[in-house]
C-alpha cells in the first residue's frame, strides 16, 4: 500500500502505464559531517532507461549517486539517511561490496589502473576480488564488455598494452566496460564526459543510448544538451532538492518549476 | 640616485656571487680527499685474497676480510627481514588513518626515534637483547639495525602511499572490491616503487653503521653463520683495524673501507634511479 | 560474503596492532634506559651533570667533562660548518638553475652525506691528526693531534650536507612573486636575497641549524676515534676530551660493575633527551613549511 502511494508521488504525471522501477530512493539525505547537501530526495528509476541527474555545479548531483553505491560513505564525514532500494530492498542493509557489485559507476576523469593492461583493466574486478576464472570464459567477458563499450575494434590487437596508453576518450570507454564486466544492474555515470573533448564526448553519449539495452543508467551531467540528448527521464537537482522529475522531453519542453525553466535558459550559469 | 651608487651595488652583487661560488666550491675539497684515498689505498689493498679469506692472527701478513663482508650482509639482510614490514605495516596505517590518535601519536614517536643517536640504539637493544640472552650475538646487531631502519621505511611508506590518487582508490572500490583488497592489490602496488627505494635508501644508512654494532654484534674473527653468536661486520673490522697502530692492518681497514663505500654507494645509486622513475607512475 | 567482511576486519585490526607495536618501541627504549640509569640517578642525583670527575676505580661519575665536549665539538662544528651549508644552500635555490655545476655540487652533498661515520673517524684519523698536529707545533702548543676540535672538524663536514639540504628547500619555498616584485623596484640579485629570500627563510634555515645540531650530538664513531679519550674536563680545544657518545662506545664493554654500567646508561638517557628535544623544535619549525618532493629524501634518511 505504502509502496503504490509511493510511486505515484515519485514518478510525476505518468500514471497512465505501469512502470518497470528498479531503483527507489526515498526520503534520502546525504550529509558531509553537519551540512547537508542532499536533502530529502524521492526518486524512482526505471528499469533500461537512460535517467539523467542535471543541476548547476554545487547542487549535491554527484553527492547524490556516490550515495546509491555506497561510496558517499567512504568520503570523510560523509553519512546518509533514507532508504534507497535495488529491487525493493534496502541497500543500506546490504553488504557494501555487494551492492558496488550490482551498482557499477563510472568516474569524471578515466581512471583505468595504471599498472595493469587493457585485458586486465577489464576484469580488474575479478583480479581484484581474487576470482580465478578460465581463460576462455575471462577472453569471452573481455570482448564482450569492450564491445559493449564500442572499444573492441579499435583495440582488439592491443589488449596487452597499459590501459593508460589509449586517449581520454578510449580510456573512459574501458573504464565503462571495466564496469559493465562485473554485469552490473545499475550503471552510476559520474560526468563522465566532463574531462573529454567533444569528439569523445559524442561517441560516449551515442554509447550510452545503446547500453540501455542491457543496462540501467543513471547519468549526471552539468551539460544541458547532453541530459536532453541521451536520456529518458531527467531530474533537475537545485541546492540538494529535487526540483523537477519528468520524461525527458516533457522536462525540457512543459518544464512546470520557475527554477527548472530559469535554470535550462541559462539563468544559473 | 646616482650613477657611481648603482656601480658600487652591482659590484657588491657580483662580489657577492662570487663568494657564494667560492665557499660553495670549498665543499667538495673533503669530499675529493676522503674519495681519493679510499681509492687509492683501498685499491692497492684489494686483491682476490683479500675477499676470500677470513683475517690472520696479529703478526700474520696476508688474510681477507670474507667473514665481514658475510656477517654484514647477514646481519643486514635479518634487520630488514624483521622490521621491513613492520615499517611498511606502519606506513599503510598512518597514510590510511591519517587523523586518529595513534596515528598522530606515532608520527611523532618515529621522528624522535629517527633522530635517536645510534650509540643509545647500542644500548637499547644492548638490554632488551645481549642481557636476556647472556651473550653478544648478529641478531641482536640486527635488532639495532632494524630500529634504525624503520623509520625510514614506515615514513617512505606514508610518503609513497600519500600519493596514490584518490581516483584509483574510488575506482577499485566501485567495483565491489573489498577495503583490504583496495589496499593490497591497487594501493600498495602502485606505491610500490617508492617503498622499494625507501626500503633501498634505509638499507644504505644501515649498512655503514658502527655505533650499534659495538655491543651487539661484537664482532668475530672467525667465519660465523649462526645468527646467536658475535658475528663480523665490515664496519666493526674497519674500525678495529683502523684505531689499531699496526700498518699492516690499516691496509686492511682501507680496503675494507672501500668495499663498504662502494656497497653504500652501489645500492644508493640503485634506489635513486627508482626514485627517479617514480613519476612515470 | 561476509568472509570478506571479517577480513577487513582482520586487516584493519592488524594494521592497528603494527601501530601499537611500533609506537610502543620508543616507548620501550625511553623505560628500559630509565630503569638501566636508577642506580646511577640515586647514587649521585644532580651531581651527576654537575661532577667533573669520571673515575671508575674510585666509583666516582660525574659526566661534566662529557657534557662540555659533546656541547663544544657540536657547536665548533656548527659554526666552521654554517659558512658552507648556507652558501650551497644559495647557490643551489638561487643561483643555479640546474645545469653541471649544481649536479655536481648536489652529488656531492648527497655523497657526503652517505659515507658512513667510520670511514670519516679512519680518514680523520690517518690525514687530519697528523696535520693538525703540525699545526700544533708550529703554533708551540703540545702536539696532541687528537683533539676536540680535530672531532669538530670532521663534524663539520659530516654535518654540511642536512643543513645545506634543509636551507635549500626552505629557500627554493619563497613565493617568487615577492622576489619579482623585489625585482621590480630595482633590487639587484644579492639585495633581493638579503632583503627577501633570506628574511622569509630565516626559521627554516635555523630548523636546519637544529636538526644538524642533533647529528652533531649523537655522533659517536668518527668522533671516538678523533678525540682522543681522555675523561678530563677541558675548554682547550687543542686537548683531548670525550663526548657523552664517544664514552658511552669506548667504555661501555669494560663497564664491569653496575654502578659504571648505569652511570654510562645515563649518559645514553640524558642524549636521548636531549637530542629528542631539538630534533622536535626542529621538526615542529619545518613541518609549517610542508617540504615536499625528491630533495625530502635526504632529510628523511
Amino acid at each position: 500500500m505504502k509502496e503504490s502511494v509511493l510511486f505515484e508521488r515519485v514518478i510525476l504525471g505518468s500514471t497512465e502505464e505501469a512502470k518497470d522501477i528498479i531503483l527507489q530512493l526515498v526520503n534520502l539525505s546525504a550529509y558531509f559531517c553537519e551540512s547537508r547537501i542532499v536533502k530529502n530526495i524521492n526518486l524512482a528509476i526505471e528499469k533500461n532507461k537512460v535517467t539523467s541527474i542535471m543541476g548547476p555545479s554545487g547542487c549535491g548531483k554527484t553527492t547524490l549517486i556516490r550515495c546509491i553505491n555506497r561510496m558517499h560513505e567512504m568520503s570523510p564525514g560523509g553519512t546518509t539517511k533514507g532508504e534507497i532500494l535495488l529491487y525493493g530492498k534496502d541497500i543500506n542493509n546490504m553488504n557494501a561490496i555487494e551492492v558496488r557489485k550490482k551498482i557499477g559507476m563510472v568516474f569524471q576523469r578515466p581512471n583505468p589502473f595504471p599498472t595493469m593492461t587493457i585485458y586486465e583493466n577489464v576484469i580488474a574486478g575479478f583480479i581484484l576480488n581474487g576470482i580465478r576464472l578460465p581463460k576462455n570464459i575471462m577472453d569471452e567477458i573481455v570482448e564482450d564488455s569492450l564491445s559493449k563499450a564500442a572499444l573492441w575494434d579499435e583495440v582488439k590487437h592491443n589488449l596487452g598494452k597499459r590501459g593508460i596508453y589509449l586517449s581520454g576518450g578510449q580510456q573512459q570507454r574501458l573504464c565503462i566496460a571495466r564496469a559493465l564486466a562485473m554485469k552490473p544492474d545499475v550503471l552510476l555515470l559520474d560526468e563522465p564526459t566532463s574531462a573529454l573533448d567533444p569528439k569523445a564526448t559524442a561517441k560516449i553519449e551515442e554509447l550510452i543510448v545503446q547500453l540501455k539495452e542491457s543496462v540501467t543508467i543513471l547519468i549526471v551531467t552539468h551539460n544541458i544538451a547532453q541530459a536532453a540528448r541521451v536520456s529518458d527521464n531527467t531530474a533537475f537537482l537545485y541546492l540538494g532538492e529535487l526540483v523537477e522529475y519528468e520524461p525527458t522531453k516533457k522536462l525540457f519542453t512543459i518544464p512546470r518549476d520557475k527554477r527548472t525553466e530559469e535554470y535550462l535558459t541559462g539563468k544559473y550559469g | 640616485m646616482s650613477d657611481v651608487l648603482i656601480k658600487k651595488r652591482i659590484l657588491k652583487d657580483h662580489l657577492a656571487k662570487l663568494i657564494i661560488l667560492a665557499i660553495s666550491i670549498i665543499v667538495v675539497v673533503p669530499l675529493v680527499l676522503i674519495l681519493g684515498y679510499l681509492i687509492i689505498n683501498g685499491l692497492a689493498s684489494i686483491n682476490l685474497d683479500f675477499i676470500t679469506n677470513i683475517p690472520k692472527p696479529v703478526g700474520e701478513t696476508g688474510g681477507g676480510i670474507l667473514n665481514a663482508i658475510l656477517g654484514s650482509g647477514i646481519i643486514i639482510l635479518t634487520a630488514l627481514i624483521l622490521f621491513v614490514p613492520l615499517g611498511i605495516g606502519g606506513g599503510i596505517y598512518v597514510s590510511e588513518f591519517s587523523d586518529t590518535l595513534l596515528s598522530r601519536i606515532l608520527r611523532l614517536s618515529i621522528d624522535v626515534l629517527q633522530g635517536t643517536p645510534s650509540i643509545v640504539i647500542g644500548i637499547f637493544t644492548w638490554v632488551i637483547c645481549v642481557v636476556p640472552m647472556g651473550r653478544f650475538s648478529a641478531l641482536s646487531g640486527s635488532l639495532a639495525l632494524g630500529v634504525m631502519v624503520l623509520p625510514i621505511v614506515l615514513k617512505s611508506t606514508e610518503e609513497t602511499l600519500k600519493l596514490i590518487p584518490m581516483e584509483l582508490r574510488e575506482a577499485a572500490t566501485a567495483l565491489g572490491v573489498p577495503y583490504y583488497r583496495v589496499v593490497l592489490k591497487v594501493v600498495v602496488p602502485a606505491g610500490l616503487k617508492g617503498i622499494a627505494s625507501g626500503v633501498l635508501l634505509g638499507t644504505t644508512r644501515i649498512s655503514g653503521e658502527t655505533a650499534p654494532l659495538l655491543f651487539t654484534a661484537f664482532g668475530n674473527p672467525y667465519m660465523s653463520f649462526n645468527i646467536l653468536k658475535p658475528m663480523s661486520s665490515l664496519p666493526l673490522v674497519i674500525y678495529v683495524y683502523a684505531t689499531s697502530p699496526y700498518d699492516e692492518w690499516h691496509k686492511l681497514a682501507w680496503g675494507a673501507s672501500l668495499i663498504l663505500i662502494l656497497l653504500v654507494f652501489g645500492i644508493n645509486m640503485a634506489a635513486r634511479i627508482f626514485f627517479s622513475r617514480r613519476d612515470g607512475r | 560474503m561476509n568472509n570478506e567482511v571479517i577480513i577487513d576486519k582482520i586487516f584493519k585490526g592488524s594494521l592497528r596492532a603494527v601501530g601499537l607495536v611500533l609506537l610502543g618501541i620508543p616507548l620501550l627504549l625511553l623505560g628500559v634506559m630509565f630503569f638501566y640509569s636508577l642506580p646511577s640517578i640515586k647514587a649521585f642525583g644532580f651531581r651527576f651533570i654537575v661532577g667533573q670527575t669520571w673515575d671508575p676505580v674510585k666509583g666516582m661519575y660525574g659526566g661534566l667533562p662529557f657534557l662540555v665536549g659533546t656541547l663544544l665539538t657540536s657547536l665548533i662544528a656548527l659554526v666552521i660548518s654554517f659558512p658552507f651549508s648556507f652558501s650551497t644552500a644559495l647557490l643551489l635555490s638561487e643561483y643555479l638553475e640546474g645545469g653541471i655545476l649544481a649536479n655536481m655540487l648536489k652529488s656531492a652533498i648527497e655523497l657526503l652525506a652517505g659515507i658512513p661515520s667510520v670511514i670519516y673517524g679512519f680518514w680523520g684519523l690517518i690525514v687530519l691528526v697528523p696535520l693538525l698536529r703540525k699545526l700544533e707545533m708550529t703554533m708551540g702548543i703540545p702536539p696532541y693531534g687528537v683533539s676536540i676540535f680535530g672531532a669538530s672538524i670532521i663534524l663539520s663536514i659530516m654535518i654540511i650536507p642536512y643543513a645545506s639540504t634543509m636551507s635549500r628547500e626552505v629557500m627554493r619555498l619563497v613565493p617568487g612573486d615577492i622576489k619579482e616584485a623585489a625585482y621590480s623596484l630595482g633590487g639587484t640579485h644579492w639585495e633581493v636575497i638579503k632583503r627577501v629570500v633570506i628574511p622569509t627563510s630565516r626559521s627554516g634555515i635555523f630548523a636546519g641549524i637544529l636538526l644538524a645540531l642533533g647529528r652533531a650530538l649523537g655522533e659517536t664513531m668518527a668522533v671516538t676515534m678523533i678525540i682522543g679519550n681522555k675523561n678530563q674536563l677541558t675548554f682547550n680545544v687543542f686537548e683531548p676530551g670525550n663526548t657523552m657518545a664517544s664514552v658511552i662506545a669506548n667504555e661501555f664493554t669494560e663497564a664491569s660493575d653496575t654502578l659504571y654500567l648505569s652511570s654510562l646508561i645515563e649518559l645514553g638517557l640524558l642524549l636521548f633527551v636531549v637530542t629528542a628535544i631539538i630534533n622536535f623544535l626542529g621538526r615542529k619549525i619545518i613541518e609549517r613549511y610542508e617540504i615536499k618532493g625528491d630533495d625530502g629524501a635526504l632529510l628523511n634518511e
